[in-house]
């Protein structure tokens, strides 16, 4: 039987498998944002990189290879992990207290995980274009992390294509697939799995915040 | 001309200060209370969603956050077009801010106005905050934080915190009362309501024996409050009333929509608090109270039998009530009611219901209009066609009470500094007492956020600064 060593646990190996998806099978958790099974790995947050014979590269693309050598939770690695966090958040506008994503939020609680307790970078405070003008579904694009999730889904699983990543650098914004540019002249519902993919409170269905108490929130 | 300065006012919740102008021969010439912090909640929540509205206004402040969660909840219901919730969502929701203003009033009498009270105005300065009552008066202090803990689990046994939860949605709530949950407060409720009869009994004893109660600071002035169907007190739900400053009716019965047409708000440049005053009576007389001494003189019964039975005392000898001090007397008597509430309501069967929410529809404005512990609260929305607000008017239970503060600041100021040589911290504190005696939450009333600051300047007739003090 081929191994990986994973922070040294001999974890069995087989064929194909990203060094994410060995650890996820053998319960040794990676800290990840942009990764969710049943999606192609993006590599896009970073969060989950690791140290592999001695060279930093993100678990959830890199191929598992036998005789690996895995360092996952390491000092050195938390430091990474809190700084590719803190940028995550100066990045967007990410006001959990009144975000109705708070309890149910994957950078929240990632960040809660690697014991983030402040921003340390200068906030950008970004004004993007927020979409309301479906009756269902609302973008708040200040809070998007372009984790693509909500592209791969729309594309692979709900068959629409209506998301996209547009622009470089500070411009990045999530762009919709409709002639106005407006998720209004799409076909999304509030069922899509594109909407319920979304890690943060970047795609939501409308009039639905806070309908989960504080206790019954997903990480609560 | 002389101004003194005191800047940070302490013992109250945001940043304040007091400058009070003397002339040549020590006279106040001029009082006025600054509130100093800018805040822009009116502002920053346009463009956001109507459903968010709630746990975001919510962070006007530390102490009230329920009082400011449920008014924006009922003006998101009107906009939602509800107009009756569920028995079960209203009572959870009165539950919820039974619990608010018991917390509330617990906090302010204990731990900020009592050491005044207790210790005495001129009393040394180091003991005189919640450290000397507890060393001093330790079973008091003890269960002033017992009574505010108490109303704090009512809280968060509805909002999952006891500070900053979610509770309320459009149409209703969004969690039940479990039976656990309603024995574990029926628990202690008891004891509650018995301590909260024994504040009444020390807040009254204070004021009618305490020499200068009734004169400090004495201003006279019409009363606003929330009223029931039937007159009576009311926290959660009900309409304007209004009696001017002998006790008549102004005005009565007016749907809390109305407000706009009652109130309008003056600005004036050196206060980031806004001076509203009732539009019948003008700029200058239109200036009213609200809290807790407006809702006990305006109201023509309390509902809950212990409360009511003192209410009756605290009118029987003369009322209107209006001396400031009065406003502790009435605070304990709301807190006894509080307790007495949350007791009736754990008893009734529908507290413990799952019937959380009914159906809503899209519309376009809502006014919520709410009993906050330190005054009626106004939270007006309207969203445009996607449902983000367009427009937002907060007009908060202290900014009701701007014109008044100063009111009685500067009859405090022409009593104990006017005239005098040497201005003393004793002499200052009773500036700060006056204004206590309002609960004012000037975090809130300037929709900001902060430490409170009191520094004490006097400044020569060219503007430059002669002395200062600071605490």
């Amino acid at each position: 039987m081929k191994t990986i060593s994973l922070d040294g646990a001999m974890v069995p190996l087989a064929e194909g498998q990203t060094v994410m998806e060995c650890a996820l099978a053998a319960n040794i958790p990676i800290p990840h944002l942009c990764y969710l099974p049943g999606f192609a790995p993006h590599g896009s947050c970073r969060l989950c990189t690791v140290k592999i014979d001695g060279r930093f590269a993100s678990a959830c693309t890199q191929p598992a290879m036998e005789g690996q050598h895995v360092e996952i939770d390491t000092e050195e690695l938390r430091q990474v992990r809190l700084s590719l966090l803190r940028m995550l958040f100066v990045e967007g506008n990410h006001y959990c207290p009144a975000c109705e994503k708070s309890g149910s939020c994957r950078l929240q609680k990632a960040a809660y995980d690697e014991g983030m307790l402040d921003l340390h970078y200068r906030p950008w405070y970004p004004n993007r274009q927020m979409d309301a003008s479906h009756p269902d579904v609302l973008i708040d694009r200040d809070r998007c992390i372009f984790c693509e999730l909500c592209v791969k889904a729309s594309r692979d699983v709900d068959g629409k294509n209506i998301f996209g990543i547009s622009g470089r650098g500070i411009d990045t914004r999530l762009v919709v697939n409709s002639k106005s540019g407006l998720l209004a002249d799409t076909d999304i519902s509030a069922q899509d799995r594109a909407v319920e993919v979304c890690p943060v409170g970047a795609i939501l269905v409308k009039g639905r915040g806070f309908e989960v108490p504080i206790g019954k929130r997903l990480y609560d | 001309m002389t101004r003194i300065v005191i800047d940070p006012l302490s013992r109250v919740e945001g940043h304040g200060k007091v400058t009070l102008r003397l002339d040549a021969e020590n006279r106040v010439a001029e009082a006025r209370l600054h509130i100093v912090e800018f805040r822009g909640f009116e502002k920053f929540i346009q463009g956001r969603p109507y459903w968010e509205v709630p746990v975001l206004v919510e962070r006007l402040c530390g102490i009230c956050p329920v009082s400011h969660h449920l008014a924006a909840a009922k003006a998101i219901d009107g906009i939602m077009g509800v107009e009756k919730l569920t028995p079960t969502a209203e009572k959870l929701r009165r539950l919820l801010h039974f619990g608010q203003v018991l917390q509330s009033h617990a906090l302010h009498f204990f731990h900020l106005a009592s050491p005044d009270l207790l210790f005495g105005f001129d009393s040394e300065v180091a003991q005189r905050n919640i450290a000397g009552l507890l060393k001093n008066y330790p079973d008091l202090a003890l269960k002033g934080v017992r009574l505010r803990k108490y109303g704090q689990e009512v809280i968060r046994m509805i909002m999952g915190k006891r500070i900053h939860g979610t509770a309320a949605i459009a149409g209703g709530m969004n969690k039940a009362l479990s039976f656990e949950e309603r024995d574990a407060l029926l628990e202690n409720i008891d004891e509650i309501i018995s301590w909260a009869d024994a504040s009444v009994d020390l807040a009254r004893e204070i004021f009618l024996s305490a020499p200068g109660c009734r004169n400090f600071a004495k201003i006279s002035s019409p009363f606003l409050s929330l009223s029931g169907k039937c007159g009576e007190h009311e926290l959660y739900d009900g309409h304007l009333r209004c009696r001017n400053a002998e006790g008549e009716i102004v005005f009565d019965e007016i749907a809390d929509s109305g407000y706009a047409g009652l109130i309008r708000e003056e600005v004036k440049s050196w206060s980031y608090m806004k001076f509203p005053y009732l539009v019948m009576l003008g700029t200058e007389a239109g200036w009213y109270r609200v809290g807790p001494l407006a809702r006990i003189n305006n109201c023509d019964l309390i509902s809950s039998p212990m409360a009511e039975a003192r209410r009756r005392e605290f009118v029987s000898d003369g009322w209107p009530v209006h001396a400031p001090l009065a406003y502790h007397w009435a605070r304990m008597i709301e807190l006894l009611h509080c307790a007495e509430k949350i007791r009736e309501l754990l008893d009734d069967a529908d507290i413990t219901g799952g019937d959380l929410r009914v159906e809503t529809a899209m519309g376009r404005e809502g006014v919520g209009v709410i009993e906050a512990p330190r005054g009626t609260l106004i939270h007006h929305y309207r969203v445009d066609d996607q449902g983000l607000i367009e427009m937002a008017n907060l007009i908060v239970s202290t900014t009701h009470n701007n014109r008044a503060m100063n009111e009685a600041v500067l009859q405090v100021a022409k009593q104990e500094i006017g005239g005098k040589k040497e201005v003393t911290e004793g002499m200052l504190n009773r500036i700060e007492v006056a204004i206590r005696a309002f609960d004012p939450c000037l975090s809130c009333a300037t929709h900001a956020v902060g430490k409170m600051p009191l520094r004490v300047e006097a400044v020569d007739a060219a503007g430059d600064v002669i002395w200062s003090v600071e605490k």
